[in-house]
């Protein structure tokens, strides 16, 4: 078990140094986020004044949530699509070759993954406080942001993964890249579902990520509700329950047709 | 028969999606410490053998013991045993050298002082302690094979797969691939080599396996295969006078081969040792010679003796 851990912590800072390594990567999880939280707060701040917006102090402390998730996303497509590249170009094969169990090698990658999201958490906190934005619940709130981003990325770095291990192919996981946009802009993370039209209100309400952007988005502007963290916790297990399901049979298909 | 065999292959088998034999039907037994060498060319069935050897794809029928162990119902133990470097070094290019040694001490389970202690050695053995830390993306191709082949080593397997290790290389990189790799055979590591050079299996294996389509068409050590295809022939080139009579000359000494670019070719019945009685049997006959060449049958010379088809020719510059 202690051995297996070892690997699995090996192979997540391979993967996160991998990612700072290589702009391409870091681009989508950090700066492109970034640029649109800048974009969206700059350009439609007046959406807080719409009948029906949730109370805020102001347009930034209600797209937070969206930037974290969004980049949660993105960190978990790129989990996926430096999969794909280790598969592509052999690197997997080494690991495959090796004495280590192979669930091992995927966990590895979501390690990195989920360490991402940490880090893109705490990025996006750090702009919040810069900004001005007052965390309702304060450093406790902070710290289950942290968490729910990082489980986030991990659990959307699992689907990616699954699609990765599947196809075998970086080009099929980076096309996943609009879709991570589709499945936003279709649940609550940048615009609250009472506003939407329909279809789009009813896909936003449920959308798993609609549960989870409110679960992190409570932590800035809203109380400490239990209700609303069993919600997002449930939201996060749910897709979970299906990635890593999805991902432990694209692994052993990829282990039998070699 | 090898005493104690390293590798034990038994009717292998493996068939691809769409009835594509890629192996279809290996038997070998390669002997503990020994070089073997698994020639072919391209598309054979070499490296369809060796993936089914490490345990990265399943054979399809027959079966195949590596260091005891059997590759698919003991595919662990099978890891444990053995060093990869397969085709191409699949590399990071992200990582440094030296990462990628301690990742492959960490994916052996190799305590990390150790680890680190067994890395720089390696790295020193192949001559990348000063590259270490630099990435693998900005190495040679013949670095890459260095480093490809150190972190294959740092578990100290008894069996080491090596699968096209210095195919793309330039030559100075190709002789110090074979320096290493003997040199680990000195020191007891059993190695199975997969290669189109033919120089490669020449120099470096106790054995060669041929490999085409998909079967073994011959086995042995390079001397019994090459003997086996007949004696060295010598190519004679004259400065005067008609091949014809030269040829008639020769004859005692030999069977005379058709001619090529005006050269008459002798296989020498008596071997080399013959030769300098054929030089002077022509001196006799008043036939000038211009120049001379013995040449000994090739591997290549065995491929085409049992399949009618030469090793490609890029592959073995």
């Amino acid at each position: 078990m202690a051995d297996a851990l070892r690997v699995v912590a090996a192979l997540g800072r391979r993967s996160v140094r991998q990612t700072f390594r290589r702009p391409q990567l870091v681009a989508p999880i950090l700066i492109f986020p970034t640029l649109l939280l800048a974009v969206q707060t700059g350009g439609a701040a007046s959406a807080v004044d719409l009948p029906g917006f949730p109370a805020v102090n102001g347009f930034l402390d209600f797209m937070l949530a969206g930037a974290m998730l969004q980049a949660a996303l993105l960190a978990g497509n790129t989990g996926g699509i430096a999969l794909a590249v280790d598969l592509e170009m052999g690197f997997a094969d080494r690991l495959f070759a090796s004495p280590i169990s192979r669930y091992a090698i995927v966990l590895g990658r979501l390690a990195g993954t989920a360490t991402l999201g940490v880090a893109t958490a705490i990025w996006f906190i750090a702009i919040g406080l810069i900004f001005g934005v007052e965390f309702e619940q304060g450093v406790v709130g902070m710290l289950t942001m942290v968490i729910f981003v990082s489980l986030c990325a991990l659990v959307f770095g699992a689907l990616s993964s699954a699609i990765a291990l599947y196809t075998g192919q970086a080009s099929v996981v980076q096309g996943l890249f609009p879709l991570v946009f589709v499945i936003l802009f279709l649940s609550s993370a940048f615009f609250p579902a009472e506003l939407m039209l329909e279809p789009a209100a009813s896909i936003a309400e449920y959308n798993p990520l609609s549960f989870i952007a409110t679960g992190v988005r409570d932590q800035v502007i809203g109380g400490l509700d239990a209700a609303v963290l069993a919600e997002t916790l449930g939201a996060i297990a749910l897709v979970g329950a299906i990635s890593f399901a999805l991902s432990a049979v694209a692994l052993r298909r990829r282990l039998r047709i070699g | 028969m090898p005493a104690v065999s390293a590798i034990e292959v038994t009717g292998l088998e493996r068939e691809f999606p769409g009835g594509i034999r890629a192996v279809d039907g290996v038997d070998l037994e390669v002997a503990e410490g020994e070089i073997y060498a698994f020639l072919g060319p391209n598309g054979a069935g070499k490296t369809t053998t060796v993936r089914m050897l490490t345990t990265l794809l399943r054979p399809t029928g027959g079966s195949a013991r590596v260091a005891g162990h059997d590759v698919v119902s003991e595919a662990g133990q099978v890891r444990r045993a053995i060093g990869v470097a397969l085709q191409e070094a699949a590399l990071d290019p992200l990582m440094t050298g030296r990462e990628l040694i301690e990742l492959q001490a960490t994916l052996h389970g190799i305590p990390r002082a150790e680890a680190g202690r067994r890395g720089e050695a390696l790295l020193d053995r192949v001559g990348l302690s000063e590259a270490a830390g630099r990435r693998v993306g900005g190495y040679s191709g013949g670095m890459r094979r260095r480093l490809d082949l150190a972190s294959a080593l740092v578990h100290e397997p008894r069996v080491l797969f090596l699968d096209e290790p210095t195919t793309g290389l330039d030559p100075v990189s190709r002789k110090g691939i074979w320096e290493e790799v003997s040199a680990l055979n000195r020191e007891g590591t059993t190695v199975f080599l997969t290669t189109q050079y033919l120089e490669e299996a020449d120099q470096l294996a106790n054995r060669v396996g041929i490999i085409a389509r998909g079967g073994i068409v011959a086995e042995g050590t390079p001397a019994s295969l090459k003997a086996e295809i007949g004696n060295p022939h010598l190519e004679i080139g004259l400065v005067d006078g008609s091949p014809e009579t030269a040829a008639q000359v020769c004859r005692a000494f030999g069977r005379p081969l058709p001619e090529r670019d005006g050269k008459v070719l002798l296989e020498l019945e008596g071997g080399a040792g013959d030769v300098a009685q054929v030089v002077r049997a022509l001196d006799e006959a008043g036939i000038l010679v211009e120049s001379l060449e013995l040449v000994e049958p090739t591997l290549d010379d065995v491929f085409v003796a049992k399949t009618g088809e030469h090793i490609e020719e890029e592959a073995s510059g």
